[in-house]
């Protein structure tokens, strides 16, 4: 390995050295701690009997909860239909801001047409529109999707669009000095030129989708989901049952977060040394 | 190798306040296989006339023959390198960035590689085809560039001051390896640079130009055996020569 020697120090955690273990448990020590707290103050309160237990459960209530949720196999149903609707609504919103963010970034008629538009509707929270969706696709999935789709798609474009200003002017005349076609340009360069800002885009895109979702499912009076399950769970005080699916919502956040978004950016543009871990 | 003729060259840069000349007439010719450097002070129009004969601009008048043929636009008979080591892909491998000019060609993966692995050879970097340009030095980035506009066989180099940005020790080997390099390929090239020496290190023959307009104000044959010794009599007399023809102006001016 004669790289290691330059090898910047960007590159982190994939080394497994004996001081990199070590390390790893202090940085998990790190984060865990200021859960700790809160869950033994939470534990404090609940067990002193201040306010009645429906209302505020213990952790232990919580966590058995949870187990039985998800031995009947009622909170697995509830997240996996939850899923579908952010994937569905999510997998909309990337493909149509991408390509509406790369039409700006590359001509300025589009730019002229859709900036306008953009400006205006992105700082429009998200949850301001469901009404509107909830009368015109009816109450149900079609509109909960296409809610999350259109609340969704702002950060991807402004993101992409953003990216596109920002491909270098060398790459693109180096690109045309080897010869390629405004095709070939787009493919090779303008693409993964963009795709620092394209997956930052969509990391927010994720965040703003997994927002809206969880909200317009209390409204959208869908039969399953976690939106749902909190918001049904009122009717009977199962405060419980509510804890434990906010954990379930964090949870899959961070999921989605850990394990998809920092995989793709590791492989790729922290790879290239095009954005920083 | 083909020749390459510049002939009456000029620019005109539209701006607010008028038109300013970029380059004012320039003609010169290269012969096959020739290096020829053009040196100037910045704003003498150096870099503007290397954009023209790589196609980035179009001359106001004039044209730029390759072998008997005008050029426009910009066309894989020309290998171009910047000073800008931001100018390799990112995304790309070293192997990968060397081996884009034949990938634009439609040529298959392994012929194509086993080309770019000669280039990168030519240049010392056969270790290095699997790295991502961000774990390389400026200087093996430099030497990535080059490679890179060598892969797909261009008539002419045209090298826009590549190493200005470099260490000078760094530089002194860079200007070992570029002579190396030529000496093997017999690449026509044109480089510019605002080095006095460097120019009398590498070239057939240095065209100054002087800004203003820009303009070409003399050319000086540089008749020294390679590979050049920089403390040589012979070698400082060139360099004074050229100086005294850029100083002059600067007094002049």
């Amino acid at each position: 390995m004669t790289m290691v020697s330059i090898v910047s120090p960007i590159s982190n955690g994939y080394s497994t050295g004996p001081e990199k273990i070590g390390s790893r448990w202090r940085a998990f020590a790190r984060t865990a701690f200021p859960f700790l707290v809160v869950g033994g103050i939470w534990e404090i309160v609940a067990h002193l009997g201040i306010f009645p237990q429906r209302l505020f459960p213990t952790l232990e209530d919580v966590a058995i909860t949870f187990v039985q949720l998800t031995i009947s196999g009622i909170l697995p149903h509830h997240v996996i239909e939850t899923l579908i609707r952010l994937f569905c609504g999510f997998a909309l919103a990337g493909t149509m801001g991408i390509l509406i963010g790369i039409a700006m970034g590359q001509s300025r008629r589009a730019e002229d047409i859709f900036l306008p538009l953009v400006s205006i509707g992105a700082p429009i929270p998200g949850l301001a529109y469901a009404p509107l969706f909830l009368l015109w696709f009816g109450l149900g999935n079609l509109s909960t999707i296409l809610l999350v789709a259109f609340v969704s798609v702002f950060p991807v474009i402004i993101n992409t669009w953003t990216g596109g200003k920002a491909v270098r002017e060398i790459w693109v005349r180096s690109a045309k000095a080897m010869g390629s076609d405004d095709r070939q340009l787009f493919r090779y360069v303008i693409l993964p030129g963009t795709l620092p800002y394209i997956l930052t885009g969509l990391r927010l895109g994720l965040a703003q989708a997994w927002r809206i979702l969880v909200a317009v499912e209390m409204l959208a009076a869908v039969p399953w989901g976690l939106g749902w399950l909190i918001f049904g769970a009122r009717e009977f005080l199962n405060t419980d049952v509510m804890l434990a699916a906010i954990v379930v919502i964090g949870g899959i956040g961070l999921a989605l977060e850990k394990f998809v978004f920092k995989r793709l950016e590791d492989y790729t543009v922290v790879r290239w040394g095009m954005m920083v871990s | 190798m083909r020749p390459i003729e510049i002939r009456d060259v000029s620019l005109i840069y539209e701006t607010p306040a008028g038109n300013v000349p970029g380059v004012q007439s320039v003609s010169f010719q290269i012969a096959a296989s020739e290096f020829v450097c053009i040196v100037g002070p910045s704003g003498c129009g150096k870099s503007t006339l290397l954009n023209i004969i790589a196609g980035f601009l179009t001359p106001t008048v004039g044209e730029i023959r390759i072998d008997g043929k005008a050029v426009t636009g910009q066309g894989q008979d020309r290998g171009v390198v910047f000073q800008d080591f931001a100018q390799l892909f990112p995304w790309r491998t070293a192997l990968g960035n060397v081996a884009f000019g034949l990938e634009m060609q439609g040529m298959e993966k392994n012929r194509r590689e086993t080309i770019a692995m000669e280039q990168l050879g030519l240049v010392k970097l056969e270790k290095f085809a699997q790295s991502y340009p961000h774990h390389l030095s400026g200087g093996m980035q430099q030497r990535v560039a080059i490679a890179r506009a060598l892969a797909y066989n261009p008539a002419v180099l045209l090298m826009d001051e590549p190493f200005a940005a470099l260490d000078a020790l760094t530089r002194d080997d860079m200007q070992r390896l570029l002579a190396d390099v030529w000496r093997k390929t017999r690449k026509t090239v044109i480089y510019v640079t605002h080095n006095v020496a460097e120019a009398v290190y590498l070239a057939d023959r240095v065209v100054v130009m002087t800004p203003h307009p820009g303009t070409v104000k003399t050319e000086v044959l540089i008749r020294l055996p390679r590979p050049r010794d920089p403390l040589s009599v012979e070698f400082l007399d060139y360099q004074r020569q050229l100086l005294q023809h850029l100083g002059q102006h600067a007094a002049a001016g």
